[in-house]
């Protein structure tokens, strides 16, 4: 019988830091996902939150410290590690020449999807993104909304335990946010989530944890329930954290334990 | 997975027009090439039949059209292979490949197959061509073999350098217009070493290593040389995207 207890992280990583040139992008940052939970990062424009996406998903080599997936080291095992991975960067990584439908094949067939389960898989993934009436279409064609559906469609098409998401909602209209707002949360039930984002009530509504990162640090991290127990405003947090000096480590408890 | 990579590539190379265009000027100026010499060897024929043991078709039509040919592929190989990763890289699509399940060296390969692929399209239009030849008489079958094997080693060459150049830009053009000049620029640097004593920098150029091929002559030292250049090029290509991973 297996408990909780043995089956590893959906995620961790241990003092993760990278610096470009001389100047600390992310610094000594520590975090674990477990399976099914969401969790938000915010943060103000270059706090790095994105390089800490591309450290988590194997795009760019942390100087130091390590990340596994679901118990796979991500640098001395990339391809098994990322097998357990889908990944939306900031801007979706569509070719425009391709149909919806060969995309989201290829997105399958790259991640290891046996051939006799791509067809079911692309099946279920368009029902699930809002995208079962655009088989054909180009993706050079389609509105930013659909090109954002799609980034997300790419990332999940293969069932990964880990599902890592960059600002999925940036530059779409209130009605499409809504929309992908459902997604994720639909997402979180099944998959372990991470979505970056810089608007608060977005982590607040659909996160079950929510970190803050300032400067290249996690400087607050807390669940989504007990803040809302101690009535603190997110807003005010994010304020008194991300303002330059106000730095406070008495709150920089990376990630909880198990 | 290399497959899967060489199929998508092909999708999307053969799904714009470019390919198409640059694929009918080249049959275009081959073929003019071609239907020059077939011309020019059908006035000279009755003087031929008194020489003893004259040049046969082989060598009066095919072997000077599989040399423009070798030219031309020089020419085009960078604009093809320019676009195979800086375009990626431009349109942010090289994120989708990099966090795949799948290395940089079958990413590599991927590309380079698919570009091979087409090469192989090229080189089989101008064996097309050469074979009509059948029609009117016979061919040295060994002399047009060593001609197309000659043919695909040389490209490759081409293939996997401009894949390499690609690896160092953002933009394709740069990448296409470097690769195409320093090709060239091997080019010259050959033929001035052949005029002039300097042969201790001759034979840099892949295309002076197909002069060989052309002539009917394997040679294993400029087998060994293509060999040698399609790995190294290759083999560098993976290290750049491999340092780009390391140094952001």
């Amino acid at each position: 019988m297996t408990t909780s207890a043995q089956i590893p992280p959906a995620l961790s990583a241990r003092r993760l830091s990278r610096q470009f040139g001389g100047k600390m992008a992310v610094q000594d940052v520590s975090l674990e996902l477990r399976h099914g939970e969401v969790l938000g990062f915010l943060g103000p424009n270059g706090a790095g939150k994105t390089t800490l996406m591309r450290m988590l998903t194997g795009n760019l080599a942390p100087s130091h410290g390590w990340v596994e997936i679901c118990g796979k080291d991500l640098l001395d095992k990339p391809q098994d590690a990322k097998a357990h991975l889908g990944y939306l960067p900031e801007i979706p990584p569509l070719y425009r020449e391709l149909a919806v439908d060969e995309y989201l094949r290829l997105a399958a067939r790259l991640h290891r999807v046996a051939p006799g389960d791509i067809t079911s898989a692309l099946h279920r993934t368009k029902q699930r993104c809002g995208l079962a009436s655009l088989g054909n279409k180009l993706l050079g064609t389609l509105s930013k909304g659909y090109h954002q559906r799609i980034g997300i469609a790419q990332a999940i098409i293969h069932e990964p335990d880990v599902v890592i998401l960059d600002e999925p909602t940036a530059g779409l209209d209130p009605n499409q946010i809504r929309e992908i707002h459902s997604l994720i949360r639909d997402l979180g039930a099944e998959h372990a989530v991470i979505l970056s984002t810089h608007i608060l009530h977005e982590a607040e509504s659909i996160c079950d944890r929510i970190q803050i990162m300032h400067e290249g640090r996690i400087v607050f991290s807390e669940a989504v329930d007990r803040l809302k127990q101690k009535g603190e405003s997110l807003e005010e947090l994010f304020v008194h954290f991300t303002q330059s000096g106000k730095m406070s480590t008495s709150l920089n408890h990376p990630g909880r334990h198990m | 997975m290399i497959l899967t990579i060489a199929h998508k590539e092909l999708k999307i190379l053969l799904g714009s027009p470019f390919a198409w265009i640059v694929l009918a000027l080249v049959q275009a100026v081959l073929a003019w090439t071609f239907l020059a010499h077939l011309e020019a060897f059908l006035e000279i024929q009755p003087q031929l039949v008194k020489i003893a043991n004259p040049p046969g078709v082989t060598e009066a039509i095919i072997m000077p059209v599989f040399a423009m040919a070798s030219v031309v592929l020089l020419m085009i190989t960078p604009l093809f292979a320019a676009r195979l990763i800086a375009e990626e890289r431009r349109n942010h699509t090289l994120t989708f490949l990099l966090s795949a399940p799948i290395s940089l060296v079958e990413i590599v390969l991927g590309k380079f197959l698919s570009l091979l692929v087409l090469l192989s399209l090229m080189v089989a239009l101008v064996t097309l061509l050469s074979i009509s030849l059948l029609a009117g008489g016979a061919l040295d079958p060994g002399l047009l073999l060593s001609n197309i094997a000659g043919l695909l080693l040389v490209s490759a060459c081409f293939a996997s350098f401009g894949l390499y150049i690609s690896t160092l830009s953002t933009h394709p053009a740069i990448a296409g217009a470097a690769a195409l000049g320093i090709l060239l620029g091997l080019w010259v640097v050959d033929m001035a070493a052949e005029e002039g004593q300097a042969d201790s920098i001759g034979h840099i150029s892949p295309l002076s290593h197909y002069q060989g091929f052309n002539n009917g002559i394997i040679d294993t030292f400029d087998l060994a040389y293509f060999m040698l250049f399609v790995l190294v090029f290759l083999v560098l290509a993976v290290r750049r995207l491999h340092d780009e991973r390391i140094g952001g």
